[in-house]
């Protein structure tokens, strides 16, 4: 558990981050910011698709499925669940 | 007052300026935002609790297997195949009930009709088209539209579609749509013309154009019924009866409703190299929680609806066409009838694509809606000479036997039906959405010239190898 | 016979149209995922003698413009101005649906929350305290279930109240930072100035202060329309102000 950042992308299936920065901007940063993926905010990553991408997201008590191409542009604190 | 107001519209450019001014830069969004948020989270935090998360996440645990590597594929495909299985398995009776009820009843117009000595053209119009092109339309739609879409219904409100749509995602990413573009096509099940309105989900033009243009490649309410028929009476093979019979025809639907997937990725993929060129815009996708569908009011309604459709559909355009079928079967110019003329001159071409002349002619005249396409066939082969009398769905099949068909001519049909141009109520709506006179016509002429291409491919193939 | 519009606002599938087909009687079709409503729609229904217009207005999960839908809710609830706005929350992910109800209420007081599912959230052992979040809210609070028809009279009683102003709202002011409450300190009376006090000053000002350029655009449209005749104001029915 370090303090470092990871994209939302690379994180493991089961692991909890803190949103630490999110990278995007225009439409879909606003998409994002309404969706939960707030910096601050506590995600959980749930599963992959059967195909491997997307990735489907717990935040808000809400579940949001997200491309690799959004998602590596989150970035998180790995605050618990899985070990890195 | 009113001063201001006239000068309000020049003045708020300014106010603008002034704004972004102070507004300096672009954090202000983000900052608006978690002030939103800090002020819902605080509310959250004192007046909801949880007794329990473990058992809030407990709705998505099902995903664990819906959406798994291993399982998540084979589950959406049985759960097609389990569809179409009970829709054929329950519609076969209660079709060959209301052909026969029908029959019944034509044979007492019949009778009435000769009791009062009305002339035998009014007896035609009448009965052997308007009635007949009626009864037929409700006879074979009706039963299947009314289990498939119950059903269909209650996946619906489970929460079972995003679940599509999330398993789904990459194939259509890699054809250069959207993944919501599966919910577009689950709607096209129902009806192509409204799920042209519900493309609005989609809010990149260029991939809702891609939905757009592709969504006639999901078999729609008017052509499912043309499907189960014809794989029912030709796909089955002649031996085969019962469970094993409505296994197969229940595969083939699920191949013709894979080959439309596989054609929608397709012709996703060349339009997005090409006049559709661009980059996938950004995707979020929430996948709601399971809730238990209220399984009878879900039905009732969604029977209701349905049953409503197809009644209003099988007056207001099936009704009309069995007139106009009839007329011209019985207009004779020069010892044949209009409907012959007009079969003949599509047959050599027809013939290519594995159908003849009447089955091409029916597609045509068949435009404002699929539904009628099938009745307008039947009353093209029948007044035709080899008069049948229709109360069973079996002489459907000999019907089309004497008019020499083989699987071929069904399997090229069905192609026909599935990749063929939308109906004409679907065409307008893609003229009233797009409002571009250049992509309405292009979303009737690039199906038909996959329909075409494709008929014809597999009518050549199935001839040099002698399948036929 | 008063007549009053209420406005349908709320998330994608919060069972928004269940409850506006259950209260107009009318058969939209609703199912379980995002973006199910993509027309708007509108019904009537009465409640204590009073007529009620029903506007179901897109599912969305801002108000900030970020799509058609958006900007279509939006335009709704400030040119238009319903008589109520009712917004329909998912009881079963109430943080994130609140911040849709908190920019409603940053436009209109003449607004209540109905938070719906309620049936879901307690098998699922959520516990809401409604006073709490009625209090800080300023608004009407109901918990209802559409589809089981729970909390739908008490849900009307409110919204009859708002509407008659017999209940008078004193709607949360979301206090930002103070860059941005600066910001709009020195908006908000330009805005007023500018547009007169029909639209919500402060609510504006802080758009602006986003460069919300698609609200200015809207704005213009309207002023220019509302020049000629004064045609919106008879939906009021002199209740508005």
């Amino acid at each position: 558990m370090s303090g470092t950042s990871i994209p939302l992308s690379e994180a493991k299936n089961g692991s909890i981050l803190c949103i630490s920065a999110i990278e995007v901007q225009g439409v879909l940063r606003r998409r994002l910011l309404d969706l939960g993926f707030v910096v601050g905010n506590i995600v959980e990553v749930l599963r992959r698709s059967p195909l491997g991408d997307p990735t489907a997201f717990r935040v808000s008590n809400t579940t949001i499925a997200l491309r690799r191409e959004e998602s590596s542009m989150i970035y998180g604190e790995l605050i618990g669940g899985v070990e890195a | 007052m009113e001063s201001h107001v006239s000068k309000g519209s020049d003045s708020l450019d300014s106010l603008l300026s002034v704004a972004k001014k102070l507004a300096d830069g672009g954090a202000i969004r983000d900052e608006i935002v978690s002030g939103i948020y800090g002020v819902s989270a605080s509310i959250c935090s004192d007046a909801v609790s949880y007794r329990d998360k473990k058992k809030l996440n407990s709705t998505f645990k099902l995903d664990n297997i819906v959406t798994s590597k291993i399982w998540g594929f084979p589950i959406m495909l049985s759960i097609l195949g389990i569809v179409f299985w009970i829709t054929i398995a329950g519609a076969n009776y209660p079709s060959s009930w209301l052909a026969s009820f029908f029959g019944i009843i034509e044979g007492y117009l019949t009778a009435g009709f000769q009791a009062i000595h009305a002339p035998d053209w009014l007896h035609g119009v009448l009965v052997l088209g308007l009635y007949r092109g009626t009864s037929w339309v409700i006879s074979v739609m009706l039963p299947p539209m009314m289990i498939f879409f119950p059903v269909f219904a209650l996946l619906e409100n489970f929460g079972y579609l995003p679940r599509v749509a999330f398993n789904m995602d990459r194939l259509f990413k890699k054809s250069g749509g959207h993944g919501k573009q599966a919910l577009t096509m689950s709607m096209g099940f129902g009806c192509n013309a409204a799920a042209i309105l519900s493309t609005r989900i989609i809010e990149s033009p260029r991939e809702r154009m891609l939905a757009i243009l592709t969504n006639n490649f999901v078999p729609c309410n008017g052509r499912w019924p043309t499907l189960i028929l014809l794989s029912s009476l030709f796909m089955t093979g002649a031996a085969s009866t019962g469970a094993f019979k409505t296994l197969t025809t229940a595969s083939v639907l699920m191949g013709m409703v894979l080959i439309g997937i596989v054609v929608t990725l397709s012709v996703s993929w060349v339009m997005s190299k090409t006049a559709l060129r661009g980059v996938p815009t950004h995707y979020t996708l929430e996948l709601p929680p399971y809730r238990r569908p209220q399984i009878w009011r879900t039905i009732l309604i969604s029977s209701k609806d349905k049953s409503l459709n197809v009644l209003t559909r099988a007056i207001v355009v099936a009704a009309p066409a069995g007139i106009i079928t009839w007329v011209l079967g019985n207009t004779f110019i020069g010892g044949e009838s209009v409907l012959n003329h007009m079969a003949a001159f599509f047959d050599p071409f027809a013939q290519m694509l594995g159908m003849d002349g009447y089955i091409m002619m029916a597609f045509i005249l068949g435009l404002p809606a699929n539904e009628i396409v099938l009745p307008i066939l039947l009353m093209g082969y029948m007044s035709s000479g080899a008069m049948v009398d229709i109360d069973s769905l079996s002489s459907i099949k000999d019907v089309f036997l004497n008019h020499g068909w083989t699987w071929l001519t069904a399997l090229s049909m069905m192609l026909f039906s599935l990749l063929h141009y939308p109906c004409g109520t679907t065409l307008v709506n893609i003229y009233k959405e797009t409002k571009s006179m250049k992509w309405a016509v292009l979303s009737a002429v690039i199906p038909l010239g996959i329909a075409i291409g494709v008929t014809y491919a597999v009518a050549q193939l199935a001839r040099i190898f002698g399948w036929v | 016979m008063s007549h009053y519009t209420v406005a349908f606002a709320g998330n994608p599938n919060t069972g928004k149209s269940t409850l506006f087909n259950l209260l107009t009687g009318m058969r939209q079709h609703t199912g379980n995922w995002a973006g199910k409503t993509v027309i708007t729609a509108e019904g009537e229904f009465t409640h204590n003698n009073h007529m009620y217009r029903a506007v179901d207005l897109p599912g969305t999960y801002s108000l900030y413009s970020n799509s058609a839908d958006e900007e279509a809710a939006r335009d709704y609830i400030i040119f238009e101005q319903p008589d109520v706005t009712l917004v329909v929350l998912d009881a079963t992910s109430l943080e994130r649906n609140l911040n849709l109800a908190l920019q409603v209420l940053e436009i209109t007081g003449r607004a209540v929350v109905c938070i719906n599912l309620i049936d879901e959230a307690r098998r699922l052992g959520i516990d809401i305290n409604l006073k709490a979040i009625s209090k800080r809210l300023g608004v009407p609070v109901v918990t209802i279930s559409a589809r089981n028809k729970i909390g739908i009279e008490a849900l009307l009683d409110q919204v009859e109240r708002v509407a008659t102003g017999a209940f008078i709202t004193d709607p949360m002011r979301i206090i930002y930072n103070d860059e941005i409450e600066r910001g709009i300190a020195e908006l908000t009376p330009m805005v007023e100035q500018m547009i007169g006090s029909k639209y919500p000053a402060r609510w504006i000002a802080l758009r602006l202060l986003d460069g919300d350029d698609s609200l200015l655009a809207s704005l213009k449209e309207n002023i220019k329309s509302k020049e000629i005749p004064e045609a919106k104001e008879v939906i009021g029915y002199g209740v508005t102000c």
